[in-house]
């Protein structure tokens, strides 16, 4: 029951992007495309998880004066792995994402977890945790990418469904503020927090 | 508010005149559009009294058609309308709450959003004239500046192309619904004058900077930088200045305020006029300056009720 705790948090109760506002870098940058969305989301995801079972694994090991550089070190090393995965089978996105897959290293997200739930806890609370507050953050990404493309291009997932050009705003950066704002703003009002 | 709406009527019979039955339905179109989300909002959303009555949203409508060309296709001016309404002023809760002028929010949404649609300028033609030329359009007389320096030409070789000062005074540039005639939006200002809607300072901060920035780039170099009375007759700038910076909501409260407000958005006007990739940066200076209101008011505090 707890391990359900730990991993549905990360869905509303305590998502990332809508609720606490973390990473917003990725999240208004690479979020033009539903597609773009779940890449990035997914390849987060496997970096906060990867991480958090390092860190929890060996926080007793790190001195405390130096616990930032190291979770720095070990969130790089795995997303140094997800960079060149990316860039070896789905080339494409890896083009599209481009300086965004090495910028995960500083991410708010997985180094906020990293310090407030993995050095805190055991393995398996920090596995759910990473695997919930991660597909948390890739939902968050997906809804906006979806509602970005649709409104700016007229497609999803590349399907079109008006032969049209869209309302190019919604693709460049104004509209990335304009819809997370109101995205935000109904997700507050379904989660009943106003 | 119903002041503003009397006060368009000469430029909207100018726009009439000008671009025909396309004005017409743009404007009406948009007003409608406007009133509608207006009350739609209020009642469902909101749900409190409704405020269509107010005038304040019949005058996002014409604005946004003034800044608009006329052949605008009607979903475009739709979509427009509820950006203005619905982004711009609702979302903030209201009118008196919304920090950026709507209407301008809307025409930079959609020129953004529809840069094809959103600059392809129907040339005038005056009503009942035997010319029919309904499919045509031009650049505006700023577009064609841009463009002919972009390539190299001097001053006085593009000038033989475009409108001479007369016509800008009077009517008949390229360009939106609103900004064709500068003569129009003069005798409306006039009007809002007298009954004491706007005040001076922003007017004549805004035309002063401009006037005295461009013409100390033109006494520079006269070849390379246009004369400072083309940038008054020209474009939408004595609609900017008149009708949209003076929006009492989004504008300054102190008399001190008011002048660096319209400094400020001269000054921006001339810079992405001259320098940016616009050729008109009028709505872009007011949205700019919009954002620094909270700021110069709390600079600048008009003096309380009572205070010596």
């Amino acid at each position: 029951m707890k391990q359900w705790q730990n991993f549905s948090k990360g869905f509303f109760k305590e998502n990332a992007v809508f609720v606490m506002l973390l990473g917003m870098c990725p999240t208004l940058a690479v979020t033009n495309s539903a597609i773009n969305g779940l890449g990035m989301g997914l390849a987060t995801t496997f970096v906060l998880m990867m991480s958090n079972i390092v860190i929890s694994l060996i926080k007793n090991l790190i001195p405390n004066k130096v616990r930032i550089p190291t979770f720095i070190v070990v969130i790089a090393a795995f997303v140094t792995v997800v960079d060149l995965v990316m860039a070896g089978y789905a080339p494409a996105l890896h083009e599209q994402l481009g300086i965004f897959i090495p910028l995960i290293v500083v991410n708010c997200v997985v180094l906020g977890r990293a310090e407030a739930f993995a050095s805190k806890n055991n393995v398996v609370s920090s596995f759910f945790d990473g695997l919930g507050m991660g597909l948390g953050f890739a939902m968050a990404l997906t809804m906006l990418g979806a509602i970005r493309e649709m409104l700016g291009n007229y497609s999803i997932f590349g399907w079109k469904f008006i032969n049209h050009d869209g309302i190019l705003v919604f693709i460049l950066s104004p509209g990335a503020f304009i819809a997370l704002g109101f995205l935000i703003a109904f997700v507050n009002k379904v989660t009943k927090k106003v | 508010m119903y002041g503003v709406v009397i006060a368009m009527i000469p430029a909207l019979i100018v726009s009439i005149y000008f671009f025909g039955l396309g004005a017409v339905k743009v404007i009406l179109i948009s007003v409608i559009a406007c009133l509608f989300f207006e009350w739609a909002i209020q009642k469902f959303l909101i749900k409190g009294k409704s405020t269509i009555g107010d005038g304040s949203a019949m005058i996002t409508g014409v604005l946004l058609a003034f800044n608009v060309p006329s052949n605008l296709p009607i979903g475009i001016i739709i979509i427009g309308a509820f950006v203005s309404i619905a982004i711009a002023k609702m979302s903030f809760g209201g009118l008196g709450k919304n920090p950026f002028n709507p209407a301008l929010v809307g025409r930079v949404f959609l020129l953004i959003s529809f840069p094809v649609q959103m600059t392809s300028w129907p040339i005038p033609k005056p009503l009942f004239s035997s010319v029919v030329t309904d499919a045509i359009t031009g650049p505006t007389p700023l577009g064609i500046v841009k463009e002919g320096l972009k390539s190299g030409e001097t001053v006085s070789n593009i000038m033989s192309q475009v409108p001479t000062y007369a016509e800008g005074i009077i009517g008949g540039i390229g360009g939106s619904l609103g900004e064709v005639s500068v003569i129009a939006l003069l005798i409306g200002a006039i009007y809002m004058f007298i009954k004491k809607i706007i005040t001076w300072e922003i007017p004549v901060a805004f035309i002063g900077s401009v006037v005295i920035f461009t013409g100390i780039l033109y006494l520079i170099n006269p070849e390379m930088y246009i004369s400072p009375i083309f940038h008054l007759v020209t474009g939408g700038l004595a609609l900017g200045v008149f009708f949209m910076a003076t929006d009492m909501v989004t504008s300054p409260m102190s008399s001190k305020g008011m002048l660096i407000f319209g400094l400020g958005a001269g000054v921006i006007t001339v810079i992405i006029r001259v320098w940016g990739a616009y050729p008109e940066g009028v709505s872009f200076a007011i949205l700019i300056m919009n954002a620094f209101v909270p700021l110069i008011n709390k600079g600048f505090k008009p003096a309380r009720f009572g205070k010596i």
